[in-house]
């Protein structure tokens, strides 16, 4: 069973284009949420985590903020 | 446990490590990269208009090409791995990790270097929670806000650069009496009606609840405050490179190396903007980490 994947993200930020990379490279689908073009999307971040560090991923609600292999391997159970 | 001896580890994965991996790769050496992160500082960097076959690329463009060479090649980069503790014992190069420890006839040394931190109260506790080193990274979370950048010098300009086109004011908090970088950057800066410089003003203090709300500012005419809920610091860099121990460092802390990237020890070599070489760019970072594993290679067949 495929997990809800979601990554917010900005545009410039390497380590989110890093960690997309990684979740395609592991056939991993999620939706992608460009919180640069989308304040409301932010603030839902913002909320969400206590923080405003990008990327942060929600994986089935589990949330990891920044680009942190391990947990996500583990949170996805690849 | 040790594992078992390679011929080289490359410690870093920025423009220095990463070529020294491709060279290392191409001279067929056994070697892994340990390392925090992928792409250094030159992920961070924003425009990048002065590496060679480039007119225009941005840093996380760049870092992508990098990795997309190496990734070329079979390379063990074990990321996510900083080295605490390097090692000469009976000819043969120790290094540990949190997670384990390695052992090799050589080592390259491609740290790096990381932000320079204000040192002041509030800094650790907001940290993400509206303070942040990465303009390029975090900027648009700023969105029509009121930030401060911390600094005077070009990486506090090209911050502001970028956040005039997102923030709806920023204070320039320098220290000295006037900005310094170049002309063209600052006189950019200068120009936006968004930007108010504050010169001859040091930060004191974060202030805050759950995420930033001011900054206070030491001055010649006493302590201010400024509401502000975004803060960018960029004071500098200062090199990673509490590790190495046992290797002469200068005064910066930056590894001493000479033309051939030899530290004082042997089998040690250092390259990129962990050393001391003259000029700390994109491009200086990347040959010399291919020189340092041309070297590294040498004394290798020097040891057989």
């Amino acid at each position: 069973m495929s997990k809800n994947v979601k990554v917010y993200s900005t545009s410039t930020c390497h380590f989110c284009i890093r960690a997309k990379q990684f979740l395609e490279d592991n056939n991993i689908e999620f939706e992608n949420i460009d919180i640069s073009t989308n304040p409301e999307k932010a603030q839902e971040m913002v909320q969400k985590t206590g923080q405003m560090g990008v990327p942060v991923l929600d994986i089935e609600g589990e949330i990891i903020i920044g680009f942190d292999k391990d947990k996500i391997t583990q949170a996805l159970g690849l | 446990m040790v594992n078992g001896l390679l011929d080289l580890i490359i410690i870093g994965a920025g423009p220095a490590g990463i070529t020294a991996a491709v060279y290392a790769a191409r001279k067929g050496l056994s070697f892994l990269v340990l390392t925090g992160d992928v792409g250094g500082q030159a992920a961070w960097s924003s425009d990048i208009e002065n590496y060679t076959g480039y007119q225009f690329v941005s840093g996380a463009e760049l870092t992508l090409k990098f990795e997309e060479h190496m990734r070329k090649y079979n390379i063990d980069i074990r990321e996510n791995e900083l080295v605490n503790q390097i090692e000469r014992k009976n000819g043969v190069i120790l290094v540990k990790t949190a997670k384990d420890e390695y052992s090799a006839n050589s080592v390259v040394i491609a740290s790096g270097k990381q932000s320079r931190e204000l040192g002041v109260p509030g800094e650790e506790e907001f940290k993400n929670r509206g303070l942040t080193y990465c303009a390029t990274c975090d900027g648009p979370l700023f969105a029509g806000k009121v930030v401060a950048v911390i600094g005077g010098g070009n990486s506090a300009l090209d911050a502001a650069l970028q956040l005039i086109k997102i923030a709806s004011q920023i204070f320039i908090i320098n220290i000295s009496p006037e900005l310094g970088g170049d002309a063209v950057m600052r006189d950019k800066v200068i120009k936006s009606d968004k930007v108010t410089v504050m010169n001859n003003s040091q930060v004191t203090k974060v202030l805050g609840d759950k995420f930033v709300s001011g900054i206070v500012l030491k001055s010649g005419t006493g302590e201010t405050e400024i509401p502000v809920e975004g803060i960018f610091v960029e004071i500098g860099l200062i090199p990673n490179s509490d590790f190495a121990t046992d290797i002469e460092k200068n005064k910066q802390g930056e590894i001493k190396v000479n033309c051939r990237n030899e530290t004082n020890v042997p089998g040690i070599f250092a390259a990129g903007d962990v050393t001391d070489v003259p000029e700390k760019q994109i491009i200086i970072a990347a040959g010399e980490g291919a020189k340092s594993v041309l070297t590294a290679s040498r004394y290798l067949a020097g040891q057989e």
